[in-house]
Parts: structure tokens; C-alpha cells; sequence
């Protein structure tokens, strides 16, 4: 790569930042990032992200958890020391299983939620004393910021940021 | 403006003469003399160990057997004589009484879908929901079988005290209350007329908010201001609070009282979430007709998407209390709450679980994708099982306390879903011709119709 630089434009409005997106990807440029204060609804779609699959490590998650519920219980309760406990039937695990449904459920939301959040951090890269990799303090406020790289096109680029309603448009040296 | 087409109105009278036929098939071939009774048992003895009641026969038998060499043959032979005369008679009752209760849970299970869209009705005009305003005379075209459907199944419930030998209630029998002292401490809530009187005052109330809810809704399409509105808004409100009551005492009297011995405090919720959830189905599988037909241009995928996340979610949550009603009473297994169970679990095992994977494993795995539920045939065939195995339910709560392990899905049951099913098409789809189909004077119709998820 070369030097990289790339452009900051910065809108303070929602609306108008959907819009610039959406000219920006007709005019088939490459946007690297947008920084927003808050989640803009449909920018994901305006942006053309793939969707998420967390949920569907969420599903097998959660069905991790209930099968270690479920061998948990049935080697501790059935196999390994079937006592009678209150005249529960501990022969099989079918025959006490009413008895095992609250902790199965309950295993089975506590891998779910927290396998899921702990992928969601990693894949998102975040943890504890991390380095913020906040470009501008401003976008955790009030301004919206669209980070386009630049291949050797600032002039058309600036124009067309311009058009959009960019209130401020800053080319950045980025050195790595 | 919808038109009922030629061709369902045909349907809806070809499956009720088709339903008549089977029920009446039923009450002909159910009342069989205690000789015939006697002859059949006799023959299931010898032949096949099928159900529980031969298997016990079977062990009587062959206790009979080794002890016919010995001298008091004799009196053994009397005795398992006389105690073959009251098992037979028990037999011959509950054979009598499968039409009776066939026609029951078909009428109840026809009338609790229009009773929980109500509800659903209800709530989405109090909580001013902003999504579903388009299926709104969906809705309403459905409730239009409450009134006429809850006194087909109060109806049913007198007459069999009056008409009929008790077939369902055995409280409302004098002769067993008159031998039963749980019964009689219960008599002065469980007698026919306070009975007939409650399910009347149910009714009523079910009906009166019907008709003004849909008066108000209509008068609205037109008028300049939001008085209507408003007016429906509050009686949905009280409504709500007036159905959450006459709902749980309606449960205790139509289904619970058919078994006079036993209780749940769960009980009223737990018909609640049947009803909820079937209705729920029912509003999804009548707007993806109507869609289909192309009724419905307003409504999107996305109106479908919310009333499948409904149906996931009421049945999870119909699964939690059948749950916790079921598991409560295993784990305590206290006697006289169990036998409960116990009946069904041994006579029922097929049903009573089978309807847990219908209502819970089935929805649960099919509805939880969300592209999936924008797919309209995959939740027309999910809410077809729904459908079936709310029925089951309906069945599994009857079934036990009146015709016992001598139940079978067959023409008396199937003729009962088919002549309240046809009549259930033929009300709803006449209510709907008349009036628009959107509801267009409400002011929220404007977001629902830009709805988008």
C-alpha cells in the first residue's frame, strides 16, 4: 500500500449522512468506516455490510449448554450415585428429567448469552484497557464521520464530499 | 370490500353437512346395550392386551385360572362376575359419553380461537400498537364467531345435563353428587343453573365489546375526529381487565369442572396461552389467504414477520406454563392432585407428549430463524401444527375425565372438527365481506401500512 491517506468528512446530521453514504457508494467509492454517536438505523443496508451471524453462534451455543446440563445431571444424578432423594425415581434420566428441565434451561441461557457476547467482543475487538481508535472525540457526541481512503482522487473526492453536505472535509496522513 | 367466494362458501357447507354426518354417526353407534358392552370386553380380554382396563381384566383372569382347581372356585367366579357387571357399566357410560365429549372439544377449541383474538384484538388497541392496525378487521371478522361459537359450547355443556346423561359433567349429575362429599362441598359453585348463569354473563361480555369494538372501529373509517377512536381505546382497557377474569372463571367452569375432584390455581393462564397462541395463528393464516387472493395489498412481509414472532413466542410461552403445571405436581406428588396426570400419562401418552413437541419443539426450532418467518408457507405449515396440536390439548384436557382410556381420534372427533371448522369459515368469512378490509379512519393506520421491520 501506498502512503496511505484518507479523507475524513464529517456531517452532524443523521439523515444527511445516510444520503451522503448511499451517493458515495453510487459513485462506487470504498468507504472504510463510519463513526457514528449512535446506532443510524439501516446504515448497515445503506453501507452494504454482510448481516450478522451471532445468532446463529448464539443457537449452537446454547445447545452446547444444555447438553453439558444435560451430562452433568445424568453422570452425576444417575450414573455415578443414583440415591433415592425424596423418593425421586433416579433409575433413568427420562424418568427424573421434570426434575433437571429448570437447570437444562437455565445452562442452556447462560452459555447462550455469554459465549455470545464474549465472541461479540472479540470479533469486535474489544477488552479492557484497549487503545481507543476513535479518530475524532467529537463522533461520541454529536458528528458523524465517513472515512474514505485515497487512491491519487482527492479533487473529484472532495467535490463529491462537499455536495453531500460534509460540514467539515480533512485529508488525513494516516502513518502506520 | 371482500367477497366470500363461491367456491369456500361450498367448502364451509360441504365440511359442516360432512361434520353433521360424522357427529350424528357418532351419537348412533356410541349407545351400546351393557350385554354388547360385556361381549366386547370379553373379547378384547381374550384377543389382544391393548388398553390398561383388559390388561387389569387379563391379570384377574389368569389369577382366576390358577385358582379354578382349587374348591372356591366357585365363589371367585361370583365375585369377578359382579365386579365385571360395574366395570362394564363404567365402560358402556364412557363409550356413551365419546360423541358428547367429541362435540365439546371441537366447539371449544373453534370458540377459544375467536376468544383469544379478541384478547389479542383488545390489546393491540389498548397498547396503541403501531404495527398490526392493518389486520385489524382480520381481526374482527374472526371475533364474529365468539358470540355464536361460545353459546354453541355452553349450549353443548347444559344439554349434556339435560338432554344427554351427564356426559360431561358428572357434578351436574345428582345422583353422583349426592354419593360424593368433595362434590357436594363444591355444589355451591358447580350447580347447573349459577353454571348457565356465569357462562351467559361471560358471554355477554364478550359479546358487548365485540359489537362496539367493531361499531367503533367502523364509525371510524369516516369520521372526522378521533372520538371513536378514543371510545374504543377505553373499552378495550376495561375489556381487558373484564376478560382476564371471566377468562379464568370460564376455564374452571367449561374445562377444569369436568374434573370435579381437582384444581390448579395455574389452570385459567394456562387455557389463556391455548387460546392466545391459536388465535394468533389463525389471524397469520387468514391474512396470508387473504394476501394470497390478493386482499391484502397493504400487508407486507414484515406484518407477517411480527405475528410469527407471536406465535413463537406464546407458544414458549404456552410451553412454560404447561410446564410448570405439569412439573409442580410431578415433583410434589401429592395424591389427590396427581391422579391428574397419572390418567394421562398412562391412557394418554401419545397426546400428552406428542402435543409438547407440536406446541414447543416444532415452533420453537421452525419460527426461530427470522428469514423464516417472512416465508408464508413455512408459517402457514407451522401454524397448521400449531393449530393440531392445540387441539390436542383441548382434547387432553376433556378426554381423561369423560370417556378415560376409551378415546380415539376417529369419525365422531374429526365429524366435530370438520362441522365447526366449516361453520368457524362461514362466520368469519361472512363477517369480513362486510366491511373494508383496512381499517382506514384509525389513527395509527398510516405507520402500520409503512410498517417495516
Amino acid at each position: 500500500m501506498e502512503a496511505s491517506k484518507v479523507i475524513h468528512a464529517i456531517y452532524n446530521d443523521d439523515d444527511i449522512l445516510m444520503s451522503a453514504v448511499k451517493k458515495v457508494k453510487a459513485a462506487k467509492y470504498h468507504i472504510d468506516e463510519v463513526y457514528t454517536p449512535f446506532p443510524v438505523h439501516g446504515l448497515d443496508k445503506a453501507m452494504g455490510l454482510a448481516p450478522t451471524r451471532i445468532a446463529i453462534a448464539a443457537f449452537l451455543y446454547g445447545l452446547v449448554g444444555l447438553t453439558v446440563a444435560t451430562v452433568m445431571m445424568n453422570f452425576i444424578m444417575i450414573e455415578d450415585w443414583p440415591q433415592n432423594i425424596g423418593g425421586k425415581p433416579s433409575f433413568s434420566y427420562l424418568e427424573n428429567m421434570p426434575a433437571f428441565v429448570p437447570i437444562m434451561f437455565e445452562l442452556t441461557v447462560f452459555f447462550s448469552a455469554h459465549l455470545m457476547v464474549i465472541t461479540f467482543y472479540l470479533r469486535s475487538r474489544m477488552w479492557p484497557f484497549k487503545e481507543a481508535e476513535n479518530p475524532d472525540p467529537r463522533t461520541t457526541d454529536d458528528h458523524f464521520l465517513m472515512e474514505i481512503s485515497v487512491n491519487g482522487n482527492e479533487e473529484a473526492l472532495q467535490s463529491l464530499l462537499s455536495e453531500t453536505g460534509a460540514v467539515e472535509i480533512n485529508l488525513i496522513d494516516k502513518a502506520h | 370490500m371482500y367477497t366470500f367466494s363461491n367456491k369456500l362458501k361450498t367448502f364451509s357447507i360441504i365440511l359442516m353437512v360432512l361434520g353433521l354426518l360424522g357427529v350424528g354417526y357418532g351419537f348412533m353407534t356410541s349407545h351400546k346395550s351393557l350385554d354388547e358392552v360385556k361381549t366386547m370386553l370379553a373379547e378384547e380380554a381374550s384377543h389382544h392386551g391393548g388398553g390398561h382396563g383388559e390388561e387389569a381384566t387379563h391379570v384377574v383372569a389368569d389369577a382366576h385360572d390358577t385358582h379354578g382347581e382349587a374348591t372356591h372356585g366357585e365363589e371367585v367366579h361370583a365375585e369377578d362376575a359382579h365386579h365385571g357387571d360395574a366395570h362394564a357399566e363404567h365402560v358402556q357410560h364412557q363409550m356413551a359419553n365419546r360423541p358428547w365429549s367429541a362435540l365439546y372439544v371441537g366447539a371449544f377449541f373453534f370458540m377459544m380461537i375467536g376468544l383469544g383474538v379478541l384478547a389479542f384484538y383488545a390489546i393491540q388497541i389498548a397498547s396503541q400498537a403501531g404495527w398490526s392496525p392493518v389486520l385489524f378487521r382480520v381481526m374482527e371478522a374472526i371475533t364474529a364467531y365468539v358470540l355464536p361459537g361460545a353459546l354453541i359450547v355452553l349450549a353443548i355443556a347444559i344439554a349434556s345435563g339435560t338432554i344427554g346423561h351427564y356426559n360431561i359433567f358428572i357434578w351436574m349429575d345428582p345422583e353422583v353428587v349426592a354419593h360424593d362429599e368433595l362434590i357436594q362441598g363444591k355444589s355451591g359453585w358447580l350447580n347447573l343453573p349459577m353454571f348457565a348463569v356465569r357462562g351467559l354473563v361471560f358471554i355477554a361480555g364478550w359479546a358487548l365489546y365485540r359489537h362496539f369494538a367493531r361499531k367503533f372501529s367502523i364509525a371510524q373509517d369516516n369520521a372526522k375526529y378521533n372520538t371513536n377512536f378514543k371510545k374504543s381505546f377505553r373499552i378495550a382497557a376495561a375489556f381487558l381487565v373484564f376478560f382476564i377474569y371471566s377468562e379464568s372463571m370460564m376455564s374452571w367452569d367449561w374445562v377444569m369442572s369436568v374434573d370435579p375432584h381437582w384444581f390448579s390455581t395455574l389452570f385459567g393462564w394456562y387455557v389463556f396461552a391455548s387460546m392466545f397462541v391459536s388465535g394468533i395463528t389463525v389471524i397469520a393464516l387468514m391474512s396470508i389467504y387473504l394476501k394470497s387472493r390478493g386482499y391484502l395489498e397493504f400487508v407486507n412481509e414484515n406484518h407477517l414477520h411480527d405475528v410469527a414472532k407471536f406465535m413463537f413466542a406464546i407458544s414458549i410461552f404456552w410451553t412454560y406454563l404447561w410446564f410448570s403445571q405439569f412439573m409442580l405436581i410431578w415433583y410434589s406428588n401429592i395424591p389427590e392432585e396427581v391422579t391428574y396426570f397419572i390418567s394421562r400419562i398412562n391412557d394418554y401418552k401419545l397426546p400428552f407428549f406428542g402435543m409438547v413437541a407440536l406446541n414447543f419443539i416444532f415452533p420453537v426450532l421452525l419460527l426461530m430463524n427470522a428469514d423464516f418467518k417472512r416465508v408464508p408457507w413455512f408459517v402457514v405449515m407451522t401454524g397448521i401444527v400449531i393449530l393440531f396440536g392445540h387441539y390436542i390439548d383441548i382434547f387432553n384436557m376433556i378426554m381423561p375425565a369423560t370417556v378415560g382410556d376409551r378415546w380415539f381420534i376417529g369419525i365422531p372427533e374429526i365429524g366435530s372438527i370438520l362441522l365447526f371448522g366449516g361453520l368457524f369459515i362461514f362466520v368469519v368469512f361472512t363477517a369480513l365481506t362486510k366491511a373494508p378490509l383496512l381499517a382506514k379512519g384509525y389513527p395509527l393506520i398510516k405507520e402500520s401500512e409503512d410498517f417495516h421491520y
